[in-house]
């Protein structure tokens, strides 16, 4: 197996919630265990069908995890039909991982803790780390017993809307941090290449802080340690005593800087907007702010 | 199978910073090609050497970069 970075031991970097990442070595170890499910959400939506992890099944976040007529997340109905047909039942463990460091694995993380999904867990350095660590990979679909399950009602306290976002450029009262590259922050680019969600306007909410998701990630893809986490979104003025509220493009970087505030650093008031710059840049009379 | 052969380096196209990735699986070759300061993959392609995937990922690359306006 390929040697890659020494990683500090998750148990060891000083997180408020250390149960909410996995290894990879961890995941090698319980690719048989009928109590964990793992599941590979990409941007990519054709990459597990080039290789995943033996044993995990595939969601699509575009038609899995999105309502497909109006935009939203799923419902809470689909969200457990979902979850049953994929073998996960109420009291199994879901690992998540996918390409991009995590990116939609994080975003359903997020909507698995929306529906009130106990126990549910990242994969530290997702797709790329297991690729990069020569680990085995499987071309066959999983098979799969379907399970019972029950979603609770979805949780809105880490959900932003559009008025929640709205007030709080008027208040102040909440840190707004923007997870996009500092090109999209400027404006100088509306999306990043080869993505094809986009708006009518660049720039970004007024008085948001600019922190890039990729910061809180080492070279492997996985999590930084909690003190070097915390010089950065402190040394950007974002805090523990303040709500914070997060964005992105469409939601699915902020939903990983949301994972890291929340449950890696432990801030109490975390929510995600995931409508984003594609909701507010498109919006005729909105306020932005542009250098 | 296992994963082999990865490896990355970094390209300078239409003024990005790209970085490329590629390794091997079951006798094929995977390449994709990432923004740096976005941290996205956004081409890819396989091939029966690395050279090859790596040349058709770096087509789809340029493409895509001398197609996203900077303002």
């Amino acid at each position: 197996m390929a040697q890659t970075q020494t990683a500090i031991p998750i148990e060891q970097r000083g997180y408020a919630d250390p149960r909410v990442l996995v290894s990879t070595e961890w995941v090698a170890g319980h690719l048989n265990d009928p109590n964990v499910r793992i599941v590979e959400v990409d941007v990519d939506t054709t990459s597990y069908d080039q290789g995943h992890v033996p044993g995990a099944v595939g969601w699509n976040w575009s038609t899995q995890l999105c309502d497909p007529v109006v935009r939203d997340i799923i419902p809470q109905a689909q969200f457990a039909r979902l979850m049953g047909e994929s073998g996960i039942g109420n009291d199994t463990t879901v690992v998540l991982y996918g390409d991009n460091n995590n990116w939609f694995a994080a975003w359903a993380f997020w909507q698995l803790k929306i529906y009130g999904h106990e126990n549910v867990v990242l994969m530290d350095g997702g797709r790329k780390k297991w690729l990069e660590e020569g680990r085995e990979l499987s071309m066959e679909p999983a098979a799969v017993a379907p399970r019972s399950y029950t979603a609770n009602p979805p949780d809105l306290s880490l959900r932003a809307f559009l008025p929640d976002v709205q007030a709080v450029v008027t208040s102040r009262s909440a840190s707004l941090v923007d997870m996009r590259s500092p090109q999209e922050f400027t404006g100088e680019i509306l999306s990043p290449p080869g993505l094809p969600e986009t708006c009518q306007r660049g720039g970004h909410i007024p008085g948001a802080a600019n922190i890039p998701w990729g910061k809180v990630c080492n070279e492997d893809g996985t999590f930084k340690t909690a003190d070097e986490l915390r010089a950065i979104y402190e040394g950007a003025g974002v805090t523990p005593d303040r709500p914070v509220i997060t964005y992105c493009r469409i939601g699915e970087r902020s939903s990983h800087s949301w994972f890291v505030l929340k449950y890696l650093l432990g801030y109490g008031d975390v929510r995600n907007y995931d409508g984003s710059w594609t909701e507010w840049g498109n919006l005729v009379g909105a306020p932005v702010e542009k250098p | 199978m296992n994963t082999h052969d990865y490896a990355t380096r970094d390209l300078e196209i239409h003024g990005w910073t790209v970085r490329v990735t590629s390794y091997a699986t079951g006798g094929r070759y995977h390449a994709s090609v990432e923004s740096v300061d976005v941290g996205a993959r956004f081409a890819r392609a396989d091939g029966a050497t690395r050279e090859e995937a790596e040349s058709i990922a770096l087509d789809k690359a340029r493409e895509r970069l001398a197609r996203t306006p900077r303002r």
